[in-house]
């Protein structure tokens, strides 16, 4: 079973090494996304730590769109898609890869981001900094996980671009909430970000599991 | 016989209703401290109750769905049918409950609006069900149903996250009025008003919920009969 997980995800991550079609898009959008809220909001002292976390967050989620819709449309052209329905492997081993492969795009994304918000936001971490790197994963987990999901579930309609984030910002909200939380507490040092990383991982697991266990449906829909 | 007991459930919906509006404006007692703003109470609260009713009534529609499409298509038909018509009406409850709370909000709290534990659910809610309907509309074909299915069901489940993550953020929103504690509970003489108007309301949603599952059923049954001709044809 992981032999097949390991050749989606190899599969993806040549694609994407290739022509880098998906980060370099991510990136730019997501240092679009800061650039405008910063000319929109002048964030700075106290303020910009306040608004930094959901800037982050939000940035991280409107550049996934992107990425996510090219993750299953690559697979429709050449009816690839079709021979993997028939294919006699599980569903959630191609799925399960797609998430893995997302998710190392959207960390590179934000690992790369991270040094220019903190210089364009003048940020000084007041709380415990090492608990970003639990907070932004699990978040980046969440968004990833629900939106490839979805992306499959709106790959076969009209306007398919449109479509996901119409339906996984919704979904995707209290993740956000937790995410935008837990960073603006760590950035501002006010309070213990504990409850929302909990809230964050109690989120991905129930996810990730309905939607492992929902895929098959999702793919085999006729 | 049918159509007779049809207009009779729908003469009786329409007595509740009369009588849900006459026991809130003219019986039930004035609240002592928001006065005539209060009665806004017996629409918000029952539209609340129905609007989960409804999204429960479409969850098990999106359930029964999936459990049945393989080995019993046509029931499976029925179930698609009662979802949509269940995340239909309960989506016109939630919006008179997002339209009647800031009304009352507005002269009890002084503000329209507040991201408040309840209110921020509701309106996340909203958002689902709307997403819902959009890709009903937005996808094409035999797959929507499954694909619809699937969503209401993880609609379903993200209601209690949402619910419990905007509660540890703040409440604003009064504690439940019922089982709510020691404090909680209300006059005999607003609670009839109250109950009068929840039989009402529910009434309404299900006879709404019926027309609608039976034009749904309609419609399933001509996309049918037109694919069965074009097979005819070959």
């Amino acid at each position: 079973m992981t032999g097949i997980l390991w050749v989606h995800l190899v599969k993806d991550l040549r694609i994407e090494w290739r022509s880098r079609e998906a980060v370099n898009s991510m990136l730019f959008f997501a240092l679009l996304v800061v650039v405008l809220f910063s000319l929109s909001f002048d964030p700075q002292g106290a303020f910009s730590r306040d608004i930094a976390g959901g800037v982050l967050c939000v940035a991280t989620m409107f550049a996934s769109v992107s990425a996510l819709n090219q993750a299953w449309a690559r697979e429709i052209r050449h009816q690839v898609l079709d021979a993997q329905r028939m294919a006699p492997t599980p569903g959630a081993d191609m799925f399960l890869a797609k998430v893995l492969a997302n998710f190392l795009f959207v960390t590179v994304v934000q690992v790369v981001l991270a040094p220019v918000f903190v210089v364009m936001y003048n940020l000084r971490i007041l709380g415990d900094a090492w608990k970003l790197a639990l907070v932004l994963p699990l978040g980046t987990w969440a968004l990833v996980a629900n939106g490839t999901f979805f992306a499959a579930l709106s790959i076969r309609s009209r306007n398919r671009e449109l479509l996901l984030p119409l339906i996984l910002f919704p979904i995707f909200m209290p993740a956000l909430l937790a995410m935008v939380l837990a960073t603006g507490s760590i950035l501002t040092g006010d309070s213990d970000p504990t409850l929302w990383i909990k809230l964050l991982l109690g989120y991905d697991i129930i996810f990730t599991t309905v939607s492992l266990l929902l895929f098959e449906i999702v793919l085999h829909a006729e | 016989m049918k159509k007779l007991a049809i207009s009779l459930y729908a003469a009786f919906t329409v007595y509740l209703l009369i009588r849900g509006f006459h026991q809130a404006i003219f019986v039930a007692p004035d609240e002592s401290t928001m006065h005539e703003i209060q009665r806004i109470f017996y629409y918000h609260v029952p539209s609340a109750m129905s609007a989960f009713l409804f999204f429960a009534i479409s969850l098990v529609g999106s359930i029964g769905f999936l459990a049945s499409r393989r080995n019993q298509p046509e029931f499976a038909q029925r179930f698609d049918a009662l979802a949509l018509a269940g995340a239909e009406v309960g989506v016109v409850f939630c919006s008179v409950v997002l339209v009647t709370g800031p009304i009352w909000g507005r002269r009890a709290w002084g503000i329209w609006w507040t991201w408040d534990a309840r209110l921020t659910t509701t309106l996340i809610l909203w958002l689902i069900y709307v997403s819902y309907l959009l890709l009903r509309r937005f996808a094409a074909g035999p797959q929507v149903q499954t694909l619809a299915a699937v969503l209401g069901i993880f609609g379903a489940i993200d209601v209690p996250i949402v619910y419990m993550a905007n509660r540890w953020w703040r409440t604003q929103h009064p504690s439940p009025v019922f089982f709510g504690g020691a404090d909680s509970g209300i006059s005999p003489k607003m609670l009839a008003a109250f109950l009068w108007n929840i039989a009402a309301w529910i009434a309404w949603g299900v006879l709404i919920l019926g027309f609608r599952y039976y034009v749904e059923r309609q419609s399933q049954k001509a996309l049918a009969h037109e694919a069965q001709q074009a097979l005819d044809h070959v």
